[in-house]
């Protein structure tokens, strides 16, 4: 049975890119418990032979052939940007790694 | 008020190529309405006055020329999800972080309401990116369910219910991703269809769970619901989890229905959707509408599906898994909101803060549940054992479709409860899907179809028809059936009995 | 500090075994993107190849390029790799600011083509068996330009500018085996293994492989095992390897810095490292706060792919000679010893060679411009021989007019000549610099005869039967036909005026 701890919530915030405040951290670690001890039924059902569904219906091979299609000016791609620059998206600076 | 607004859309459709009415006439009331009314529903996100009448004095042109019509619901006004885009008009998905964005192209869906001269009105509220079950997640404040003005109009497709139980519109779009179309139908009187999963086009919706998500018509009468249908369902290259089959005869077995024979059909009520935890009223008009079912000919017998009682929480794993990633798009980058961009912040924390401000707690919830579920250490458990549990659930269905024809239960186990009595209460806000989940899980269509009052609130309940995959005509004509019973029998609609609003 | 110590290399392999992994990222050819009908091409203006599902734009979809998902299962097969009967796409999930879902649409545990093998052959002849992991479908990322700075580097930039053209063009990952027991030669290893994939996808026609514009890229990962040791040590993944000889300096780096650290008592960090080829070293990346963990989990918004037998039967027939078959039918055809067929691919001239073949010339004579005068002037210039301003077809045009006798050798060197000046066509410089053969014999007897007047001494011996003395002859109407005359056909002539 799950016990989500306030420094669990902190760290899932993290890799959610949500940076909640202290006091939602007090909210959802309580809420994401009960939630958690909920969904956590499911373990109840005996299932170890039965194959995951990740689709609702059994198709496969769906591709298309490889023809261009029409897209977005720049002007359309950029629209909707909070900020650009030189036809760009311009965005804060990155402290990730050299991609 | 004009009468217009009260004509279902099969008969707006006839008036205006007999034109006995325009098609701008039509809209024009409809938007009159809405002027009249919204401050107090809330229906509506975004109205789109110029965009509806240029489309409708298209259709009367069509008219004039003596043009076929390019659909039979041609010039009839339509409200349309705020998740599904519709080009040049904002889409919002009822969230803060998408409040400005304006889509540069159309869903496949907002394709083919165009091209069947649909009269496009505006776009309706909902819960945040789906997430909710009473349209009060949204950032642009609830709607209010036209029956009392107190009561959630069900969700998250509650601006589309409460548009056409206002009399805004005769017809809407929902999306129903464990219930969205069909909780909110049965909440407001009215009439709500998620098809097969597949069956209608999700190019253009918002994603909240791809595998579940679906879009549907919504309407007044299960006539009107097959119309819209008909014209929104089909195959579309553009999603690679469309079914690439005809569109069931929905409209046909609706009229067939109407006539009201059901004999020769085995219907199946789902014994695990039935006794604790559904509000006595509900359970009565539920038991009324069996007597109704086998009344009409149709044989009623109880069938089990056992891992029905997993689909709550299989679901409430599986779809906060699908949007933890689905929603990872609204970063501050690209379009939508950017909060915190201030020359000292990174891109991360740009990202972290915007994804804060803009996001509603239910949101942040789910995004957080899924992000613990698809762990690595807990995906087995989660996220895998769920899907494992999805499987049960299909075969479930496989071994009552043997049985019976189709399968029936409440659609919701209560009436609308009052705005703000489950926010603080996820768990209880999520009972409001537990009979409208397994058919997500399962891919199968479901429709709901007003069952009268409950005796203790007067307030709406819904029926709720399963049928087999790709298999709609069964359900859309036991559907038409019982809604001409009951309608016979009570001397009128149900939604004929929802109470004026104050026109302000 | 320890950490920017290097050991010498002698040492590295007195104390450890390197083990490499060689991840390769191909960008396909294909017109269009992995899942939308965007074009690929390279060096658009920025944004203009775009649409709703390659920027992630709210309610798009994905859609499979039937296009790509051959071109994979074609290379599956060109490393031998078994093709997988039924296998889905997986969302691996991270934030990025050059993703524009912030998930790439990859593949996890099922990939396409698995479980394969890749001989490799060095330089001086030894076959590597390479194992081939698996090969995958995924999606590339936008590019980003970071302003601001001094460096225009990503740390220290003021902010950056996203480009998201190449954001969704089909990408196959392809995953080594660990390669052990390489020994010294583990840098040479891993640059031949990248060449001779080059060598194998160009046969393939599916990507450009150009590493100067990324479209094949590798990621070396490199770790060291103590001699006695029964595991592999920890690794390091170095990125930003953009030429095959920075694959093999980069590996020799890590091995050197990781052996440094190790026998200091240190212990080598599980990091991405950062290829600089000015230096030729490695530099960390920036350190992350929590273990990565993508949450993979099966794309919903993609049905799986299930390759029939017949299908896969068609794409096998479809693959074309593979670069090592054609070596050993060249090899055969052209009659090479193994060293001399060594010699040719080291040069880089087998292609060459062939393409002149193709065009006309025979083998020997397309081997004697591309490995002698060519590849001097190649050396000279200091260039990569295919990249001199000449064509196999103009060459052998100008084997051609020597073999019709219409140019000597020495007027043929000056016909290349004009043609690497860029003087035009072989025909065009012939007619520029006049340098035909003089054939008319009438001119040639005119020549012949002023020259044998003037030497009436050596005419004499000629009439007498002193054959050889006709050398002088010769000698003296070459240098009054400036050399434009054929040697064997003015003896010949010279012979029968004397006779």
């Amino acid at each position: 049975m799950p016990n989500i701890s306030r420094d669990e919530v902190a760290h899932l915030a993290r890799l959610a890119r949500l940076a909640v405040t202290e006091d939602e951290l007090d909210t959802f670690a309580g809420q994401l418990d009960v939630i958690l001890q909920s969904v956590a039924r499911v373990g109840e059902v005996a299932a170890d032979d039965i194959p995951p569904t990740s689709h609702a219906v059994p198709l496969t091979n769906v591709f298309r052939d490889d023809l261009v299609r029409p897209g977005l000016t720049q002007q359309q791609a950029l629209a909707g940007a909070p900020a650009t620059e030189d036809g760009r998206f311009r965005v804060p600076r990155i402290l990730g790694e050299e991609a | 008020m004009s009468d217009v607004t009260r004509l279902t859309a099969a008969e707006l459709a006839e008036k205006i190529q007999n034109k006995e009415i325009s098609a701008v006439e039509v809209a024009q009331a409809h938007l009159d309405r809405i002027a009249a009314v919204d401050k107090t529903v809330n229906a509506f996100l975004h109205v789109d006055t110029d965009g509806a009448l240029s489309a409708a004095r298209a259709v009367d042109e069509d008219v004039a020329a003596g043009r076929e019509p390019a659909s039979p619901l041609a010039g009839v006004p339509l409200a349309l999800k705020d998740v599904l885009t519709l080009s040049g008009i904002p889409t919002t998905c009822g969230s803060k972080i998408l409040e400005n964005w304006v889509p540069p192209y159309d869903a496949t869906v907002t394709r083919k309401l165009l091209e069947a001269g649909i009269v496009i009105l505006g776009k309706t509220n909902m819960d945040e990116f789906a997430m909710g079950s009473s349209t009060e997640n949204s950032a642009f404040g609830p709607t209010r369910n036209p029956w009392d003005l107190d009561r959630i109009p069900g969700g998250s497709g509650g601006g589309s219910s409460a548009s056409l139980a206002a009399f805004e519109s005769p017809l809407a779009i929902g999306t129903d991703t464990g219930g969205s179309i069909r909780q909110p139908a049965s909440v407001t009187g009215t009439v709500g269809v998620k098809p097969t999963y597949g069956g209608v086009s999700r190019y253009g919706l918002v994603a909240f769970s791809s595998s579940l998500d679906q879009a549907g018509p919504c309407a007044r009468t299960v006539l009107d619901a097959a119309l819209l249908h008909e014209v929104i369902g089909g195959h579309d290259p553009l999603d690679s989890t469309s079914i690439d089959a005809p569109v069931p005869p929905v409209v046909a077995a609706a009229r067939e229905g109407a006539r009201g024979d059901l004999s020769g059909m085995r219907i199946g009520v789902v014994r695990e959707f039935q006794g604790e935890g559904y509000q006595a009223g509900v359970t009565a008009a539920f038991e009324q509408a069996v007597e109704v079912l086998k009344n009409l000919g149709a044989e009623v017998v109880e069938v089990s599906c056992p891992h029905f009682d997993y689909a709550l929480p299989a679901y409430y794993l599986i779809a906060p898994s699908e949007a933890s990633s689905n929603l990872a798009r609204f970063d501050a980058m690209r379009y939508g909101l950017r909060v915190g961009d201030d020359n000292a912040n990174s891109a991360e924390q740009v990202m972290a803060l915007t994804r804060e401000a803009g996001f509603g707690a239910e949101v942040k919830r789910r995004i957080m549940i899924g992000t613990y579920a698809l762990s690595s250490g807990y995906y087995d458990a989660y996220y895998g054992q769920a899907q494992k549990v999805r499987t049960l659930i299909s075969r479930d269905f496989e071994s009552a479709f043997e049985q019976v024809d189709v399968l029936i239960s409440p659609t919701t186990p209560t009436t609308a409860f009052r705005i703000g009595e489950r926010v603080d209460d996820p768990m209880a806000m999520y009972l409001a899907d537990l009979c409208t989940i397994p058919a997500n899980l399962a891919g199968t269509p479901a429709i709901s179809v007003p069952a009268g009052l409950a005796g203790e609130d007067g307030l709406p309940v819904g029926l709720q028809v399963m049928a087999p995959a790709l298999q709609e005509q069964r359900m859309y004509k036991v559907a038409a059936a019982y809604e001409a019973a009951r309608d016979a029998a009570s001397g009128g609609t149900l939604i004929s009995r929802v109470p004026e609003l104050e026109v302000r | 500090m320890s950490t920017f110590a290097v050991l010498d290399y002698d040492e590295v392999l007195e104390r450890f075994d390197p083990v490499l992994g060689l991840e390769v990222h191909v960008e396909l050819n294909t017109h269009t993107k992995m899942f939308c009908g965007c074009p690929t091409a390279f060096g658009a203006e920025p944004n203009t190849q775009v649409c709703p599902t390659c920027l992630g734009l709210p309610g798009s979809l994905p859609v499979v390029n039937a296009m790509a998902v051959e071109s994979a299962i074609r290379i599956g097969l060109a490393l031998n790799c078994e093709i997988a009967p039924w296998c889905r796409f997986a969302r691996k999930n991270y934030y990025y600011p050059d993703m524009p879902k912030n998930f790439q649409t990859s593949q996890y545990d099922e990939p396409i083509a698995f479980n394969g093998s890749f001989a490799v052959t060095l330089d001086d002849g030894t076959v590597v068996e390479v194992g081939i992991e698996r090969a995958h479908m995924e999606e590339d990322t936008g590019k980003s330009l970071h302003v601001g700075g001094a460096t225009g580097r990503i740390h220290g930039a003021d902010f950056s500018l996203l480009d998201y053209n190449r954001a969704g063009v089909p990408l196959i990952e392809i995953v080594t085996k660990p390669i052990t027991g390489t020994g010294a030669r583990a840098p040479e290893v891993a640059r031949a293994y990248v060449t001779a994939l080059r060598d194998l996808l160009r046969a393939l026609d599916v990507s450009d492989v150009r590493m100067d514009q990324g479209s094949l890229r590798c990621d070396a990962n490199v770790s060291l095992m103590r001699k006695d040791a029964t595991e592999f040590g920890t690794r390091t993944e170095t990125k930003n390897v953009n030429s095959l000889r920075s694959v093999e300096r980069a590996v020799r780096y890590e091995m050197t810095r990781q052996a440094a650290l190790l026998v200091d008592g240190g212990s080598i960090l599980q990091e991405t490292r950062h290829f600089d080829e000015s230096t030729g070293t490695t530099s960390a990346g920036r350190r992350k706060e929590t273990s990565e963990d993508y949450r993979y989990f099966p794309e919903p918004d993609l049905v799986p792919i299930a390759p029939s037998t017949e299908w896969v039967d068609k794409l096998r027939t479809t693959l074309p000679e593979m670069p090592w078959e054609r070596r050993r039918r060249i090899q055969a055809e052209w009659n090479l010893t193994d060293l001399e067929l060594r010699d040719l691919v080291n040069a880089g001239a087998v292609d060459l060679i062939a393409a002149t073949v193709d065009a006309g010339a025979t083998p020997a004579e397309a081997r004697a411009w591309w490995v002698s005068y060519l590849s001097q002037e190649a050396n000279s210039r200091g260039v990569e021989l295919a990249a001199l301003p000449i064509t196999p077809p103009q060459v052998a045009r100008v084997a051609a007019l020597v073999a019709d006798g219409k140019l000597t050798n020495k007027l043929a060197r000056e016909v290349i000549d004009g043609v690497l000046a860029g003087e035009g066509e072989p025909d065009e410089v012939v007619a520029a610099r006049n340098l035909a053969v003089v054939s008319d014999d009438s001119a040639l007897y005119a020549a012949i005869d002023e020259a044998l007047a003037a030497q009436p001494d050596v005419a004499d011996k000629i009439r007498s039967g002193k054959v050889a003395a006709a050398g002088a002859i010769v000698g003296a109407v070459m240098k009054a036909t400036k050399g434009q005359a054929d040697a064997k056909r003015v003896r010949e002539l010279i012979l029968e005026r004397c006779q």
